[in-house]
């Protein structure tokens, strides 16, 4: 069952690639596209995709929502890094702050001190001879052998950081994220839910007391002190999906899967934005990460009309009759499939 | 190299009041300036051509740091509006200001890039002192050379024209100056990017036939006695500058071809639906893109060497190493260039490579540095304003280095990615590094190339202002990159506000500086004073200074002997 859902995922991911074909609409239509992922969000639309079991009267209310911390996961004007809340964060701040920085502001003071010593000592008025050394073996070969001694002391950190970003532990949740022009679909192929997240307007924000331009309709939601497993693809042009907060950043490539994972034992909101220029609106696609504890993820799953990991309720059951229709019939019945899952967005620009 | 105007002696203009040397004998106006073969005379338009693209590149830098000074949209529907309005369209919707803001980001890196640095430095000062500084009468083939000039103004019309056709959202090409695909093909209908394409194959074309000139100069044209390796560094940096023009930009060419092909004739390169690969495009484009970043800067190691030694009153320290370091800059710039592209999807033993061969990078340029530096020690050092510009480049490019350092590590990048972190970075070694060395060697040469001294308060004046401005401009957007503000949006999170505030100040602060360099160079042209052959004494080695200020039409009839 799981395999199924994960092939398709996967089929997804290649089948909406083409689908998407279309890419950016000429200016006249802007309107029209802009209306699109607006109606996606619209109850109705959602519901549809999300809760075709269930209707909004009996579908158990949602936890509520977390309020951001001013200083965590969001940006508040600081000198350095966002404060890390994943392993991988913390290793790599750590790196950062602890070797990178130290070596290239010693290096920079070394090279201003040295600068500023022979501005001084070396002026016309004090020394009106100029030397005709042009030679120093001894020196050259330190200013070459010291700066390769102290890169492999720097490589040693950053080759260990590389290697434990790319052995992840087993995942315990798998998120799908799609980037489109503009906003970005998130789907958890385990759980039989599918979102849309749109920019909240300036006005929303304030409603929800979400930071400007980084508030969403609909968070991705992940519980507490989970490997969370992402694959990002895009359906139109290239995005990049990344959150400061988690040391992570995976750019959106129609055509391809990328992976990339995150582990955040610490419930709040973590904001990140689309960091790869896609278009008109590059600067209005954030993305919130709600992090719940446990129970809370469950209780929030059952809101959105999913199910447990595992489990088969009757909404999945019509969406994994698809993919083995698609095994044998053409690869577009696998596309239209799950299309049809997929908000009203997503087959507006099928057609289009 | 003889007399190239014989064909032209029906547009001569009367100017036989006096007798010319032969050496000094110089074509009418429309001949001598649209019809050159002249290096100097080229140079001198490659020069004018880059002041003219500098100003509107910086313009729409400005542009961009008023509308980035407030969080929030201030300015960019209004600008769309004008621009629709231009061509007879509609006021603009919200959505074709954002877009107008992606084509001020495209322009501006491209204007910088192709019409403003890469001119300047090998077009420019290239043109007017390799054949000089090599004791050779003109380039290896001066018709070339002219040509290589005039598909400049082709292309940069052709970019510029792009402002003004359909880009897909709205006017303009709004892809960056990286115009990578799909955006480039299936995210950007109408003509413009076709037009901005076909930009780049003549500013690409332009370059490759310069490149081939200078290479052929070097290596055939040098007087007697001058040997490769007693060539000033500049030519040296000019040498390994035209091999990297012309191994890269052929590449660039195929690549920007392939998009032109995806995006008219139903190719699929770049198209995952019909078997390619979006990602294909950026390997293409940054095996062209990183040794293009080089292309920009190594002209200016060369022309910083020639300043601070002369300054210093001393030979450049250590000459072999520095010329060998820039050859080691240039080779090893060839297989670093997966390094922009640390967050596409690479597996992590290629990542472990790219982090280990762009660090080795740090050696060289390490050496350089250090090498100015005791070029310096023991000297007898005077602050005239190219030598200022030359140590706040050393300075500045040093920092703007180690930020390399930083990014070069690709776990480290995946957070700095597209950040400001990598706008700071860049501007740094551009901004602050290739711009001072042209600076420095404009101010340098200003003497020679005119016959006129600039003024030294006004240099200085410029100096000041604008090493404080893109201080102030520049350093802040660290603070931003690492708190995760991404490049290339209009608007951003309140919390980046008050750091991008700082940095439109210092862009004004920048502008201030400008006004003096303006100032000067139209008053040091109208009444400065007259320029001796060697205004900067006995640090001043090479052969242009052996030369009349402005040298006679044409040098070196008789060749000089090095010895």
């Amino acid at each position: 069952m799981k395999t199924l859902l994960k092939l398709a995922a996967i089929a997804a991911a290649f089948g909406l690639a083409p689908a998407a074909a279309s890419g950016q609409a000429p200016a006249p239509a802007a309107a029209a596209n802009q209306a699109a992922p607006v109606a996606a969000t619209a109850p109705g639309a959602a519901q549809d995709a999300n809760a075709a079991a269930t209707t909004n009267a009996v579908a158990p209310p949602a936890p509520a929502a977390l309020a951001p911390t001013p200083t965590i996961g969001q940006p508040d004007g600081r000198y350095g890094l966002s404060d890390q809340v994943t392993p991988i964060g913390v290793e790599a701040a750590w790196f950062n702050d602890t070797i990178l920085l130290p070596v290239i502001v010693a290096i920079s003071m070394l090279v201003m001190a040295l600068l500023l010593w022979v501005i001084v000592r070396f002026r016309r008025a004090a020394n009106a001879t100029p030397s005709r050394t042009a030679h120093n073996t001894v020196l050259e070969v330190a200013w070459t052998l010291i700066p390769v001694i102290i890169l492999v002391a720097i490589a040693i950190p950053s080759i260990r950081l590389l290697a434990h970003q790319y052995s992840p532990p087993h995942a315990d949740l798998t998120v799908k994220v799609t980037g489109n022009q503009w906003f970005w679909e998130y789907e958890y192929p385990d759980n039989g839910i599918h979102l849309v997240s749109n920019m909240l307007s300036e006005e929303q924000d304030r409603a929800r007391h979400e930071p400007r331009q980084l508030g969403v309709d609909n968070r991705l939601v992940v519980p507490a002190g989970a490997v969370v497993k992402v694959i990002v693809t895009s359906n139109d042009v290239i995005h990049s999906w990344g959150v400061p907060a988690f040391w992570v950043k995976i750019d959106a490539v129609p055509g391809r899967l990328n992976e990339t994972w995150f582990k955040v034992d610490r419930p709040g909101v973590y904001y990140g934005v689309c960091y790869e220029l896609c278009g008109a609106r590059h600067g209005f696609m954030p993305i919130a990460v709600e992090v719940l504890p446990r129970e809370q993820f469950a209780q929030w799953v059952a809101s959105q009309g999913g199910h447990p990991a595992g489990a088969r309720p009757a909404a999945a059951a019509a969406a994994t009759s698809a993919p083995a229709a698609g095994e044998t019939g053409p690869p577009a019945a696998a596309t239209n499939a799950v299309a049809e899952a997929a908000p009203a967005s997503t087959n507006s620009s099928a057609t289009r | 190299m003889t007399d190239t105007t014989a064909n032209a002696v029906h547009f001569e203009a009367d100017h036989g009041h006096d007798a010319h040397h032969h050496a000094d004998h110089k074509p009418g106006f429309f001949v001598r300036w649209f019809m050159s073969t002249n290096h100097k005379d080229i140079g001198t338009l490659y020069l004018i051509f880059a002041i003219c693209a500098g100003i509107i590149g910086g313009s729409i830098s400005g542009l961009m740091r008023w509308e980035l000074a407030e969080p929030g949209l201030q300015h960019v529907q209004n600008w769309a509006t004008m621009l629709n309005h231009s061509v007879g369209l509609p006021n603009a919707d919200l959505d074709q200001g954002r877009h107008m803001w992606n084509v001020l980001v495209t322009a501006h890196g491209l204007i910088m890039i192709f019409f403003m640095v890469m001119p300047a430095m090998i077009g420019g000062f290239g043109n007017w002192f390799v054949p000089i500084m090599i004791g050779a009468p003109d380039m290896a083939f001066p018709r070339m050379n002219n040509i290589s000039f005039w598909l400049l103004p082709c292309s940069f019309s052709l970019l510029l024209g792009s402002m003004f056709v359909s880009g897909g959202t709205g006017l303009g090409a709004g892809t960056g100056w990286t115009l990578y695909a799909p955006l480039s093909t299936s995210g950007s209908s109408g003509p413009a990017v076709d037009m901005v394409i076909f930009s780049m194959h003549l500013a690409g074309a332009s370059s490759i036939l310069g490149a081939i000139n200078f290479i052929t100069t070097i290596f055939n044209m040098r007087a007697p006695g001058m040997t490769l390796h007693k060539m000033p560094l500049f030519a040296w940096s000019i040498l390994v500058t035209a091999f990297l023009l012309l191994l890269a930009l052929p590449v660039l060419a195929g690549a920007i071809t392939m998009l032109l092909t995806d995006r008219n004739f139903g190719t699929h390169f770049f198209d995952a639906r019909g078997g390619g690969d979006p990602i294909l495009y950026q390997h293409l484009f940054w095996f062209f893109g990183h040794p293009e970043v080089y292309i920009m800067i190594l002209p200016g190691f060369g022309m910083v060497s020639q300043v601070i030694a002369t300054f210093s009153r001393k030979p450049v320290f250590g000459y072999l190493g520095m010329a060998y370091a820039m050859v080691a800059i240039g080779v090893i710039g060839f297989i670093v260039w997966a390094h922009h592209m640390f967050t596409v999807g690479l597996d992590v033993n290629t990542k472990m490579y790219f982090t280990a061969a762009t660090m080795v990078i740090a050696v060289p340029t390490g050496i350089k540095i250090f090498s100015w530096i005791a070029t310096m020690w023991g000297g007898s050092i005077s602050f005239e304003t190219p030598m200022l510009w030359a140590l706040g480049f050393i300075f500045m490019f040093t920092i703007g280095g180690v930020t390399g350092v930083v990014l070069a590590n690709a776990g480290v990048d995946t957070t700095f990615q597209d950040t400001y972190y990598v706008v700071a970075h860049f501007h740094y070694v551009l901004s602050l590094g290739a711009v001072f060395s042209l600076f420095a060697g404009f101010y340098y040469w200003f003497a020679k190339m005119s016959g006129k001294m600039y003024n030294e308060v006004l240099g200085k004046l410029h100096f000041w202002l604008f090493f404080i401005g893109v201080n102030i401009l520049f350093f802040p957007m660290h603070f931003l990159g690492a708190d995760g503000m991404q490049r290339r949006v209009p608007d951003y999170a309140d919390a980046y506000g008050p750091w991008n505030h700082v940095a439109s100040i210092g862009y004004v602060v920048m502008a201030g500086g400008m006004v003096f360099f303006f100032i000067n160079v139209i008053w040091s042209l109208a009444a400065g004073r007259k320029a001796p052959d060697n205004p900067w004494g006995e640090g001043a080695t090479t052969l242009e200074w052996t030369l009349s200020s402005p040298p006679p039409f044409h040098q070196f009839e008789t060749l000089p002997v090095v010895d």
